[in-house]
């Protein structure tokens, strides 16, 4: 951290040789950036895995199963001889898309009901508080666990929708508790008043005046929560009762028979773990940035 | 405190009642039958008679109302119901594993809070020098890892150095405490590395905070020896916050085991909450929501109560 300090500060004065937003970022939260570009780089392989990837993950090679790391599978093969690199690169765009969609489905709604619960004060907020309290009873996990026993599987265009609300669900109350202590110091602003003496409508008000201000902890939960979906993904995906079969997913090249091959494969197991916590990683270190770098107050 | 004790047990019951509406309720809404799947499964053509006569063993031939006051009473007398699957006592199936994952529990949060709280400390203390960044890496690492990758990580470790597998059958405490450790200390320690590092991070925060305080000024101006500071006049304090984290992250460790149970073959509450899952058994499952619910909350106010002996600040009235 000590070397970061000498570059004579330029944020603190912008009007000296102005930046821009992202050099800043760059420059004074490289840890942040290290993330990003981890990120980046995965969403790059996932989009385009079909061009990065040297094999296709789903097709099945009986000659080359169980070999160790080479030059022709880089990072070996699994118990059907398919490529263990591929399925990571396939699997990356598994992750961050069901990371990315359930965070946001459940930050969204959370913000929602937390802003909704804020405005309307009083008995409602009381009510909703209530409700988010019996959620906030279950362990992430456990809830997930619930709505998948209730909603079972519903694939459409090959996601399965009802996972994406298994882990969005557990996501929804921990975002709606933050989003609401934020919206109850915007409610009392003068210019909350102002749209209430102009005779705008509580929806108005909550999404064109309320939402747009409290766009920082929700992007910084946002990020943060990409962690944890992708964290939850592999563990259901793992137990058999997430993403299945034959769509690669790093969670679940760990489950099943990958055990079986402890001693004769170990790498099977090894690089789908690394590449879990690489990216739930990199999530955690570019959201403690954006939070340092958008709203040093907000610790969640 | 302890009429404030009884007020905050008595206001747990709305919450509980409400995830107990909740979990009957949003499983049932979801038309799927395990009674159906269970004797299908068999491949045996069933007559609606068979299937009739097991619904009504089960009780799901009454209207929903009905069974869920039914299930109120029981759980008022630990009488949870017959599990849809096996058919056994659900009393029974919580009963032989319970001891199991609590244990397990126990040891992680043991082992957890032992490293973490002077790991935290000496990282506070020593801040930005090499050890402060290696712990931080470390703690850093344990929010990333997933528990049952970690898990299998230890296994193949130990398969590979000492030729060693999860046994498939498990020991007791009581036949055999040290085969029963042995069994049991390497899930613990799965779950607990992410334990460990939230609590580490927690007390290394607040310690550096409290740190800067007046009082550590006028512990050090009246000539303390700086252990004494630290120990008598900062710890005490900073550990307040990491407190809550420990409750907190307790409720979390039941979630770490649901997974972690499968790595090492234990046959605990994780796993028949899992089982429970993949076969719809409803009964199991909302009275296994119902138990880690109750644990929650119970954490939760146990550790509102240690606040309340701690920090002579804070008065319950």
């Amino acid at each position: 951290m000590t070397d970061l300090a000498s570059p004579a500060r330029p944020a603190a004065r912008p009007a000296y040789r102005p930046r821009s937003r992202v050099v800043t970022f760059v420059t004074m939260q490289p840890l942040g950036t290290a993330g990003l570009a981890i990120i980046l780089l995965m969403a790059f392989a996932g989009i385009f895995a079909e061009w990065v990837s040297p094999y296709d993950p789903v097709i099945n090679d009986f000659v080359a199963m169980l070999s160790p790391p080479s030059l022709e599978h880089p990072l070996g093969t699994d118990a059907f001889g398919r490529d263990i690199l591929s399925r990571l690169i396939y699997g990356a765009r598994t992750a961050l898309a069901i990371g990315f969609i359930s965070s946001f489905v459940g930050c969204t709604l959370g913000a929602a009901v937390g802003i909704a619960s804020a405005y309307f004060g009083g008995r409602t907020d009381l009510l909703i508080q209530r409700f988010l309290e019996i959620l906030l009873s279950f362990p992430i996990i456990v809830l997930a666990l619930v709505v998948v026993a209730i909603l079972g599987r519903n694939l459409v265009l090959g996601i399965d929708v009802n996972l994406i609300c298994a882990i969005a669900v557990p996501i929804v109350p921990r975002v709606a508790r933050v989003i609401r202590s934020s919206a109850l110091s915007i409610r009392e602003m003068p210019y909350i008043d102002a749209a209430r003496a102009a005779g705008y409508s509580a929806p108005r008000i909550i999404f064109r005046h309320m939402a747009p201000n409290v766009s920082a902890p929700y992007l910084i939960m946002l990020t943060a929560y990409v962690a944890q979906a992708i964290l939850l993904e592999a563990s259901l995906s793992f137990l058999g009762l997430g993403v299945s079969e034959p769509l690669p997913a790093w969670g679940l090249m760990l489950s099943g028979s990958s055990s079986d091959f402890y001693r004769e494969a170990p790498w099977m197991i090894l690089f789908p773990g690394l590449a879990i916590s690489l990216a739930v990683f990199a999530f955690n270190l570019f959201g403690d940035s954006l939070r340092d770098w958008l709203d040093p107050r907000l610790k969640t | 405190m302890l009429g404030y004790i009884a007020k905050r047990i008595v206001l747990m019951i709305p919450t509980l009642l409400g995830v107990a509406v909740l979990t009957f309720f949003m499983l049932r809404v979801v038309p799927g039958d395990v009674v159906e799947v269970k004797l299908r499964a068999d491949g045996a053509a069933v007559t609606q008679a068979v299937i009739d006569r097991e619904r009504a063993r089960l009780g799901l031939d009454k209207p929903l109302p009905v069974q869920f006051a039914d299930w109120m009473k029981g759980l008022v007398t630990f009488d949870f119901g017959l599990s849809m699957w096996t058919g056994r006592p659900v009393i029974d199936e919580i009963g032989v594993r319970i001891g199991l994952t609590l244990q397990v529990a126990v040891m992680a949060a043991l082992i957890a809070v032992l490293i973490a709280i002077p790991l935290g400390t000496i990282s506070a203390l020593f801040r930005d020098s090499w050890i402060d960044y290696l712990v931080r890496m470390v703690t850093i690492a344990g929010l990333a890892v997933p528990s049952f990758w970690l898990g299998m990580l230890i296994v193949l470790a130990l398969l590979t150095l000492f030729r060693w597998s999860p046994p498939v059958t498990y020991t007791s405490f009581i036949t055999d405490p040290v085969a029963n450790m042995s069994q049991l200390v390497w899930p613990a320690v799965a779950v607990g590395y992410r334990y460990a590092a939230v609590v580490a991070r927690m007390v290394r925060s607040s310690l550096i905070e409290v740190m800067q305080e007046d009082y550590i000024r006028t512990a050090r101006a009246k000539g303390l020896f700086e252990r004494m500071v630290v120990v008598r006049h900062a710890l005490g304090n900073a550990l307040l916050p990491a407190i809550t984290v420990i409750g907190l992250e307790f409720a979390f460790l039941i979630g770490g085991l649901v997974v972690t149970e499968q790595v090492f073959n234990l046959n605990g509450i994780g796993r028949l909450f899992v089982d429970a899952v993949a076969r719809s058994d409803f009964v199991l499952i909302q009275t296994l929501v119902m138990l880690v619910a109750f644990m929650f909350v119970s954490v939760n106010l146990v550790v509102d109560l240690l606040y309340g002996v701690l920090d002579p600040r804070i008065r319950y009235r």
